[in-house]
């Protein structure tokens, strides 16, 4: 299983000399899960290390063993060529292990200054003096050519830049090993462009950088080699540029390239032919000050409406006129032919149309509830409070999404803010199905989830859409967004700039041209 | 239950760090000292016990003219304004929220209530018993109703938005009463707190039956666990179709009501409305009570048994120092004492750092178990 020999010596161009960190036979158990089981880890001066893996597969696990978060069965980590093992992050971050995490670990409300330097405050005579910690901050910004103010409020840049703010900080310490865990799961284009210049740069430095992500994309454009995790076990360590995508993917979910082939070489969907029919959804100059532009949308049961634009460009704002999670203050709304004023998500949801956010965390999941108890709150809640769901029919519903979603692990009771990105997801997608619903409104419901389940998300979308639901389909990948819809509206910019059947001909750099010129050809 | 009587180390490692396993209720002593309630459980019995080397008769129930009197059935009447005020304040606190207004609450419907009957000719009447307190619920829903909308439609902060009625209710009541100290002579109103039905005292009947329908309500239908989604994650909730803002308002509507209740109960117990004094510092007893009963200030997850608990803890507690033979000057120091201390031993933090000194103790065979 283990073809470790495949690169009995990764020294290559960019990784001379000795390992900073050596990770030899790691082993964690967690009670009834081995989540580790001798894994090997090297990590070198001036490379970007990718680690590969479904989730669940071991990456945090490993990270958090390396930085002390966990403390290790069995296995040695060698930094710097002693032995060490860090009692927490705090104290890997002396020893010059940064990590900066999937979601921004910062203060909202302070200053950028007072965030890249927080806890390294420039003192003086027992105080803090300001002027030199602003000074300072500007230093580390610029270091990785990041030109902001440091005296503005953190609330007032945009996520990408607030992620360069949190490397900044994880370089306040002089950082020579920096951990990205997901960095880019929000960011737009552009916006991982720049922070791949970050990278570069660091990288240039001689800082060691690993790198986490599911955008296989990326890992390809940025890293020099890859450690691949299955199932906590360690499957090998390859030179990217000597790793085709197809055998990295069939490394990492261990089975044949089956599910990638459904993936990839899947046909398009068959373009409607129903024409004639009452969209089940039709919004006429739908629109919100601020949020986004009127527009016309029609959706038709059996049918996949993808979305497609940078982030930003009003996805979201759009799906959420059509689940009033924001009343809109222009234009129509028809279900099914009647015109329908929708002043809640409750009111929605009565109308059959439900919608699932693009953040889980925040905006789907119940946490301290339980899975059986967060998949049975969408019906409750159209039922309201009077009438409980009764015991026997929440089980069915439970057991069958369970089974039929392959929720991980299949305990019922299991609290729902302890399982994986991806179970999650199916817990919230189980939640509006047990809805019956007419009208599927699903915001990036693959961000951040392991190809594996992605493949089955898809799957069960297409599935729904073939027995006669309405799909509105949003996520940042083209590729998805193509392979799976029916038609494509194109957004940019707060506004829909155009609509076009998904046809053989039409590829991402088409829907790209679409976004770029703003649908003016 | 009957399976593993013995504490085994094997249950003993972290369930905290092992994702989606909550603990199995089995039968073991490291799972009762475990158990949430275990501490305040353990308060309850030390302070009555203290009570009883002190003085010997306290437990002792004597039946006199076909009524229960004697400590428990004290404590249990006694109990019955907290309660009653502490239950609508844990679901307030499961919304995520805080209601600072029920001492106020209380002296509105004391002052209501017999403003009405001090002012009609037949005081003595039920059915001006009756139509005051009506009123009096009235007046107090009126109040929940201004919180609730404050709260979950004009959006201001639980703390600063009950403030409002919690300073300028006292004031109302003493509008009310004209200032003065209203004393009435009812004895159908004097029943409420004084009387006795089936040998126990009405007041505790009182707040039991408002008990038993709270935690019907809530539990037998979807409300409990629509109040814990609400104070989990209000926005995910709202987006699911619960009806958040509803809720929300509902809780504190609810919570005014029973502080009403109480503020008749009390009112009742000394025939007067005292505007200034009545229910005063009330809502910090309330608060505490909730959080002994092991439901958390940061909203969620609400347990109405432990509240109950919390509320005995703390009446036992005022009526021991009394037995106790205390002096005056130290009780609040002793009630800190006591509550600190329940606090402490209920705290995540101090509760792994005992189990980890006495995992220390037992070292070799939980290495093997790990």
């Amino acid at each position: 299983m283990t073809d470790a020999a495949a690169t009995t010596s990764p020294a290559g161009a960019t990784s001379p000399g000795a390992p900073v960190v050596e990770m030899t036979g790691i082993s964690i158990t967690f009670p009834g899960v081995k989540a580790l089981d001798g894994v090997d880890f090297r990590l070198f001066p001036g490379e970007v290390h990718a680690l590969m893996g479904e989730n669940g597969a071991g990456k945090s696990t490993l990270i958090k063993a390396l930085t002390g978060v966990y403390a290790i069965d069995s296995g040695r980590i060698v930094v710097d060529g002693q032995e060490r093992a860090f009692a927490g992050p705090a104290e890997a971050q002396t020893a010059g292990i940064s990590t900066v995490y999937q979601e921004v670990n910062l203060c909202d409300n302070l200053s950028v200054a007072e965030n890249v330097m927080l806890g390294h405050e420039v003192r003086r005579a027992g105080g803090i003096d300001w002027r030199a910690t602003r000074a300072a901050a500007r230093e580390h910004l610029r270091a990785l050519d990041v030109d902001i103010n440091p005296s503005s409020s953190l609330s007032s840049h945009s996520l990408a830049v607030q992620q360069l703010v949190a490397i900044s900080r994880a370089m306040v310490v002089d950082a020579r090993v920096l951990i990205l865990d997901e960095p880019t799961s929000s960011l737009d284009a552009d916006e991982v462009a720049k922070l791949f210049d970050v990278v570069r740069t660091l990288r240039a430095r001689g800082v060691a950088i690993l790198f986490v992500s599911h955008f296989l994309d990326q890992v390809y454009a940025i890293s020099d080699r890859m450690t691949v995790l299955r199932n906590g076990r360690l499957v090998g360590e390859y030179r990217t540029a000597e790793l085709e995508r197809v055998d990295l993917v069939q490394k990492m979910i261990g089975r044949s390239l089956e599910v990638l082939e459904r993936l990839e070489e899947a046909p398009k969907p068959q373009v409607a032919e129903r024409r004639d029919a009452t969209p089940y959804l039709q919004a006429i100059g739908l629109g919100r000050k601020g949020s986004i532009e009127p527009f016309d949308l029609d959706v038709y049961p059996g049918e996949v409406v993808g979305l497609a634009g940078l982030l930003g460009s009003g996805r979201t704002e759009l799906a959420r006129l059509l689940y009033g999670a924001d009343r809109a203050d222009t234009g129509s709304l028809h279900v099914e032919g009647d015109p329908t004023r929708l002043r809640s998500p409750r009111s929605a949801l009565e109308h059959g149309i439900v919608y699932s956010s693009e953040s889980r965390k925040t905006e789907g999941i119940i946490g301290d509830l339980t899975v059986r108890e967060n998949i049975v709150l969408g019906i409750q809640a159209e039922r309201g409070w009077l009438r409980r769901v009764p015991q026997r029919r929440a089980d069915e519903v439970v057991d069958q999404y369970i089974r039929t979603l392959g929720i991980r692990p299949a305990n019922p009771d299991a609290i729902a803010g302890n399982l994986s990105g991806g179970n999650q997801q199916k817990v919230l997608l189980a939640r509006w199905l047990a809805t019956a619903p007419r009208l599927l409104l699903l915001d990036e419901p693959t961000r951040g989830i392991d190809v594996g389940a992605k493949a089955e998300i898809q799957r069960l979308v297409a599935e729904l859409a073939a027995d006669g639901m309405a799909v509105v389909f949003i996520s940042a990948e083209l590729e998805e967004v193509l392979r799976l819809s029916h038609r494509l509206a194109v957004l940019r910019d707060r506004r829909k700039v155009a609509e076009l059947a998904n046809t053989d001909d039409v590829t991402t750099d088409v829907v790209v041209d679409l976004i770029a010129s703003g649908g003016q050809q | 239950m009957s399976a593993d009587p013995t504490p085994s180390p094997a249950t003993a490692p972290d369930e905290a760090t092992l994702p989606g396993s909550p603990a199995q209720p089995r039968f073991s002593v490291g799972g009762l000292v475990r158990h949430r309630l275990f501490w305040p459980l353990v308060a309850l019995v030390v302070l009555l016990v203290a009570s009883v080397l002190k003085s010997p008769q306290f437990l002792q129930v004597t039946v006199l003219d076909g009524h229960l009197f004697g400590g428990p059935v004290d404590i249990l009447r006694r109990s019955a304004v907290l309660l009653l005020v502490a239950l609508g304040m844990t679901l307030v606190i499961a919304t995520r929220g805080i209601d600072l207004s029920v001492g106020a609450v209380m002296a509105i419907a004391g002052a209501v209530a017999l403003t009405q009957i001090a002012t009609s000719p037949s005081p003595g009447s039920v059915t001006t018993v009756t139509t005051a307190i009506l009123t009096a619920l009235a007046v107090c829903l009126l109040v929940g109703v201004f919180n609730g909308f404050m709260v979950s439609v004009v959006g201001i902060q639980p703390i600063v938005a009950t403030l409002v009625i919690m300073t300028a209710g006292r004031g109302i009541a003493m509008l009310i009463t004209g200032g003065q100290i209203t004393t009435v002579t009812s004895a159908p109103y004097k029943t409420l707190a004084s009387g006795f039905w089936l040998g126990l005292p009405v007041a505790a009947l009182i707040a039991a039956f408002f008990f038993a329908v709270t935690a019907a309500v809530t539990r037998r239908t979807a409300l409990g666990v629509l109040i814990e989604s609400v104070g989990i994650n209000p926005t995910a909730s709202r987006l699911a179709g619960v009806r958040a803002r509803t809720i929300i308002w509902t809780v504190y509507v609810v919570c005014a009501l029973f502080a009403g209740i109480a503020g008749i109960l009390q009112s009742s117990n000394i025939m007067a409305a005292d505007s200034n004094n009545a229910g005063l510092f009330i809502e910090l007893d309330a608060i505490l009570a909730v959080v002994i009963g092991g439901t958390s200030l940061a909203g969620g997850k609400f347990s109405l048994t432990g509240t109950l608990v919390g509320v005995l803890v703390i009446t036992t507690l005022t009526l021991s120092i009394t037995i106790l033979g205390i002096p005056v000057s130290a009780v609040s120091l002793f009630k800190a004492l006591v509550v600190i201390a329940v606090c402490l031993l209920q705290s995540p933090v101090v509760r792994r750092k005992m189990r980890a000194r006495r995992r220390a103790q037992s070292a070799v065979p939980v290495e093997v178990a790990a």
